[in-house]
């Protein structure tokens, strides 16, 4: 098999954002693996483990694990913890051009590189912390004309059949379905536990191959991505009053009865 | 007058409060279009301000992802010059208008709180610090709304109905569902929809009884920390916070919750927040208009007493 996993450098969850001229001010920020995606690099390392000869991922397994992102020329940090969990290669895409790309720009691009990799699963996380849309995976699918398993709880492939089941699960419940290759899968933060860079993993990641790609390497024109060509713009970004701190009493034995006449003197209740 | 499409969103059979809060805000825009795949739901919608009914038919869109919905709505739009389509801002429904952006070639906005007569959005961004005013600028105006952010204007006339066979490709129905595992449900409101939310945490140590207890005196929903939906305590479809529901109600409790970023995702921009914990460090305090420093299992109890005591 060959699978690909999309996973996006973000800024660091807990660092205060602030916007920049209508996006996110990258720059002033830690920036780390999105979480949720190493959750999707784990599942694939399971998927491989599961089909491989050696039950291991890498040289020998008879599968490949390549991954995708997009992203200024920091995001190579995310991509090498990524590569130290297990994954075989990468593919980032880094170009001027693609400075305040939108969703649409964003699945375009990796739609691009998904078609030419000839791949037959993609896995992504449910959602990039900082831009928090959900809607990628999505994207990706219509885009490629691929079957869409998303919001997977768990992920069960059949290499020898070309087949993937999943469970997924939504605010409404679990649907349990199924499709052929290729499909593309994103996992929930239940489907399993991402493991730790292993020493060994640590080092061989210096080793694996990072292939850089700009946008003419794709065959994409600049003028299709990028803050000029998003399909919607911000008119402005304020500041919100902070919340008002509130009050704070310890329970001194009514702490029930004085909550109740708290909420009803604010009618709330 | 501009065309609107909405997506009714149902659960069980029983349309979502959040259809006509989508009917309301497109309302504004111009003439409201309710667009469904359930014929049996056309008598509830006269309760909201619906002008028209679009009824799918030809597809069992229940065995399938979101495509074929996604690739209807596309139909419809173009057959309509529709100017918006707003849709619930559901994990389900933001995946619907990531498809729908792509087909139709338009921009995409999701989880607003709002949407006025020009199109313009308004989102809380960075944990509710932050209002940021949007609109798209290319194709049709496709928006999620988050539910819970403005009352339903109720309807005066009942709808006019039509219907609408959509051509559903191949490609759309590549992902199909074997089978469902509907949420379990009990007697309270949902989650996203009700006003008054109690959650418990890994404080509850287990033992929801006394969040229930106090949820159910005030007819609130039961929410929980990811702690507590990880231990197997309560489902996963209450799960509350970035990998689980966003709600935003008059007011929120959290019970034995730390207040961790992750879950603070989902609720920060609740519009009253009481937070309970033994702990006075509990970084919950942080956001809350209301803390008590004390026992879950006294402070709840005693609270559903004060009521009802109030009430007798
Ligand atoms: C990728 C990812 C996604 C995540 N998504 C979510 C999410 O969607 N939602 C979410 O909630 N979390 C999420 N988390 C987890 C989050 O980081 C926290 O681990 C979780 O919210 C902690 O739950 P908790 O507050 O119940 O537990 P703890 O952090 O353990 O806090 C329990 C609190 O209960 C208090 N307490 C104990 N006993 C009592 C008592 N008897 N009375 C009163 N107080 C008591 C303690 O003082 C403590 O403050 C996610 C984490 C990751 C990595
Ligand atoms: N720039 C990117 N590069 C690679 N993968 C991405 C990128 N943006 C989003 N993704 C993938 O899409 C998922 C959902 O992201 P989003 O729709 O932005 O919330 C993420 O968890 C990633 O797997």
């Amino acid at each position: 098999m060959k699978i690909a996993v999309c996973i996006k450098q973000v800024p660091d969850s807990w660092a205060e954002k602030k916007m920049l001229g209508g996006v996110l001010d990258r720059a002033s920020v830690d920036a780390v693996l999105n979480d949720l995606d190493e959750y999707a690099v784990e599942e694939a390392l399971r998927i491989v483990e599961a089909s491989s000869p050696t039950k291991e991922a890498g040289e020998g397994s008879g599968h490949t694990i390549t991954l995708i992102s997009m992203g200024p020329e920091r995001a190579t940090e995310a991509i090498r913890k990524a590569l130290s969990m297990g994954a075989d290669e990468a593919i980032h895409i880094s170009d001027e051009a693609l400075a305040g790309s939108d969703a649409l720009a964003t699945s375009l691009v990796l739609s691009k590189v998904i078609a030419d990799g000839g791949f037959d699963l993609v896995l992504c996380g449910t959602e990039s912390t900082d831009a928090r849309m959900s809607v990628i995976p999505a994207m990706l699918a219509q885009r490629l004309g691929w079957a869409q398993l998303t919001f997977a709880g768990s992920v069960k492939v059949d290499p020898g059949d070309s087949k993937v089941s999943i469970a997924r699960s939504t605010e409404f419940g679990i649907e349990n379905m199924e499709a052929s290759f290729p499909a593309l899968i994103s996992v929930i933060e239940k489907i399993n536990e991402p493991r730790y860079p292993s020493f060994k993993g640590i080092m061989a990641a210096k080793k694996k191959t990072i292939t850089t790609k700009l946008l003419s390497d794709i065959g994409l024109s600049g003028d299709l991505v990028g803050n000029k060509a998003a399909w919607s713009t911000v008119k402005d970004a304020l500041p919100r009053p902070a919340r008002t701190t509130g009050v704070k009493v310890e329970d001194g034995g009514n702490g029930g009865g004085e909550l109740v006449d708290f909420l009803l003197e604010k009618r709330v209740i | 007058m501009s065309e609107v499409l909405i997506l009714v969103d149902a659960v069980d059979g029983k349309v979502a409060k959040s259809t006509g809060e989508l009917a309301t805000y497109a309302k504004a825009i111009g003439k409201v279009n309710a667009v469904l795949f359930d014929e049996a739901l056309v008598p509830q919608l006269s309760a909201y301000a619906i002008d028209n009914v679009i009824i799918c038919k030809g597809i069992d869109v229940t065995k399938f992802s979101p495509a074929p919905i996604a690739q209807s709505l596309a139909q419809i739009a173009k057959s309509k010059s529709a100017a918006a389509v707003l849709i619930t801002s559901s994990a389900k429904g933001k995946e619907i208008a990531g498809r729908l952006a792509v087909i139709t070639e338009s921009g995409i906005i999701t989880d607003a709180s709002a949407i006025d007569s020009e199109l313009i959005t308004t989102q809380l961004v960075f944990g509710g610090s932050t209002t940021v005013h949007a609109a798209v600028t290319h194709g049709i105006s496709i928006v999620t709304l988050r539910s819970n952010s403005i009352e339903p204007l109720a309807g005066s006339a009942t709808p006019t109905t039509e219907e609408f066979v959509p051509k559903i490709s191949d490609l759309a129905k590549l992902a199909v569902v074997t089978s469902t595992e509907p949420a379990a449900k009990g007697g309270r409101p949902e989650l996203t929809e009700a006003s008054i939310v109690i959650s418990g945490g890994r404080g509850t140590n287990g033992d929801f009884k006394p969040v229930e207890a106090f949820a159910d005196i005030l007819g609130a929903a039961v929410g929980a920390s990811r702690a507590a939906t990880d231990a197997g305590w309560y489902p996963h479809t209450h799960q509350v916070g970035q990998t689980g529901k966003t709600v935003s109600p008059q007011l929120y409790v959290a019970c034995g919750i730390s207040g961790a970023i992750q879950h603070r995702a989902g609720m920060q921009t609740s519009k009253m927040i009481v937070a309970i914990n033994k702990d006075a460090e509990a970084p919950i305090f942080e956001l809350a208009d209301y803390g008590v420093i004390g026992d879950l299992f006294n402070v709840l109890p005693q609270a559903t007493a004060a009521i009802a005591a109030k009430r007798a």
